[in-house]
């Protein structure tokens, strides 16, 4: 018997030394095999430059090749396509102002959505305070981005269309290649954001009409400060932001970031190694969570129900603010994200909720659980049972009528 | 990001829940903001005898809820009246510079309930 009482404290006790991750779309961890490998480029002789003429300097540039083929053989791109760049804020910097400006004599009409990421919102917006005409289009109630709208907006000076093909915060995936067919026959450049979708649903650059295309090292276990933007062969762009060497084909000046390089084309071969059977796996736990979490009163879920990412969650908590719930479940280990205007660093609640219809004051209580690699079933059953007590206490405390 | 006070008051809040019958309830902010802070008191020979708070916000803004119901029990209305949100913000420990705009108005909603007792007094005078 008093074994018994003992085991049920240690079991109680361990439960709550768990900690959880659910916050896959914000970073994930490196995986070990891609440290491993970034770790052997910055240790003993593999520190050449791969544009210097000798043999250290050679020896890494074969290594940067074959990343480069590994990277294009994942998206269906040829590797002259690919520029390594320090992430997806560069990529999509450099993809939307390189279209701008090279296209500029034929036109100065851009078209984005206003659920995009701020890496392509504030390029873009930027690109309206320099004489280019912006239009930034409405999203539905899902945060769906219609080819309806696209079409109408489209005009003959239009030069750039940019849509991310699924979004951050409510997981929405987009009709990219619907759009990426519009575009093509009008002629216009399409940008594709795929930063959240790569790894987690199928990519290829031909099957989306895609020009360009942006990607991220972090979000699928490569280390962070590391990226890659697609320039399909024949796309009017040249590179119009940095100006130095003749690094990757003139397209992306600066000596390459060799171990980052190399730590994305591991991630990436682990990424597609393991993308189908993992997306199956979270897919359970996603449903699960959104079951579990839809079934408490006032709860509701974010995004599409249907067309969303595998590994993607959100939430609206009504009467509750979201950085308490959050400060709360960190408090039980769980990692978790809000579109909250708290965590923001701004006073304004997260402009894909309210671009999506949602009020300012509902947009507050969002929560947002990504999941990932060493995410288990029983992490699910652990958050289903910390969060009841919390949204009790929260709303218990608040003054809001539900 | 919080200090170990803000933490505590915010895991913990002190005199959380209404007052039936309250003799004064004031409230600030508002849902577009993201804060909202109601406080209600009891009142008696100028003393405030009982206060209670419901808050809808972040961290920092329930933790000086709780604060300021510690600060201005059985303290006089002038005293009440006295209380900053500078002051609540000390008493904490500190909080995030980004939060002292948008979360610091805890002292504005107890200066609201005793603004409100005046009103409902001279009203019944």
């Amino acid at each position: 018997m008093f074994i018994l009482e003992k085991t049920t404290e240690q079991v109680k006790e361990v439960r709550v030394v768990r900690s959880v991750y659910f916050d896959h779309s914000g970073t994930t961890p490196v995986h070990p095999a891609v440290a491993e490998e970034m770790y052997r480029y910055l240790i003993g002789d593999s520190f050449g430059n791969p544009s210097s003429v000798n043999h250290l300097g050679l020896q890494v540039r074969k290594k940067v090749t074959e990343a480069r083929d590994i990277a294009a053989q994942a998206i269906g791109a040829a590797p002259g396509e690919i520029v390594f760049t320090s992430g997806g804020t560069e990529s999509d910097n450099m993809a939307i102002h390189g279209a701008a400006y090279t296209n500029k004599s034929r036109g100065n009409h851009i078209i984005t959505s206003a659920v995009e990421h701020h890496a392509v919102l504030n390029t873009v917006k930027a690109l309206g305070k320099q004489g280019f005409n912006i239009t930034i289009l409405p999203v539905d109630q899902y945060g769906m981005v219609s080819v309806d709208d696209v079409a109408a907006a489209i005009t003959d000076r239009t030069i750039l269309i940019t849509i991310m093909h699924a979004n951050n915060e409510v997981g929405t995936i987009m009709p990219i290649a619907e759009i990426g067919k519009l575009a093509r026959e009008r002629k216009i450049v399409f940008h594709v954001d795929a930063v959240q979708s790569f790894g987690k649903i199928p990519v290829n650059v031909d099957e989306l009409g895609a020009n360009l295309l942006s990607l991220s090292g972090h979000k699928i276990y490569g280390p962070k400060g590391i990226g890659v933007l697609y320039i399909r062969k024949g796309t009017r762009w040249r590179q119009t932001l940095f100006h130095g060497g003749a690094q990757e084909r003139l397209r992306r000046a600066g000596t390459e970031n060799i171990p980052g390089i190399m730590g994305l084309a591991k991630a990436i071969e682990l990424a597609m190694e393991n993308r189908e059977a993992e997306s199956a796996r979270l897919m359970v736990l996603r449903d699960k969570l959104i079951k579990g979490l839809t079934s408490i009163e006032n709860v509701r879920l974010t995004g599409h129900p249907v067309k969303r990412l595998p590994n993607h969650a959100s939430f609206l908590f009504k009467c509750i603010e979201g950085e308490s719930m959050l400060i709360s479940l960190d408090m039980k280990r769980i990692a978790a994200s809000t579109g909250s205007a708290c965590t923001s660093g701004s006073l304004e609640p997260s402009h894909v909720l309210l671009a999506m219809g949602i009020p300012h004051a509902d947009a507050h209580g969002s929560l947002r659980l990504t999941l990932g690699k060493d995410n288990t079933d029983d992490d699910v059953d652990y958050l289903l049972e910390v969060i009841k007590p919390i949204v009790e206490k929260l709303r218990n405390m608040s003054p809001l009528e539900d | 990001m919080y200090s170990e006070k803000v933490m505590d008051h915010f895991t913990n809040p002190r005199n959380v829940g209404e007052i039936p019958n309250a003799d004064g309830v004031g409230e600030v902010g508002n849902p577009v903001c993201g804060d909202i802070m109601k406080i209600y008191i009891k009142v008696k020979d100028n003393v405030i005898k009982d206060i209670k708070f419901k808050t809808f916000g972040c961290g920092a803004a329930i933790a000086t809820s709780s604060m300021v119901t510690e600060m201005a029990k059985y303290k006089s209305l002038e005293e009440a009246l006295k209380l900053s949100n500078s002051q609540v913000a000390e008493a904490l420990g500190g909080l995030p510079p980004i939060k002292m705009h948008c979360s610091n108005l805890a002292a504005d909603a107890l200066h609201a309930a005793v603004n409100n007792f005046r009103k409902n007094e001279q009203v019944i005078k």
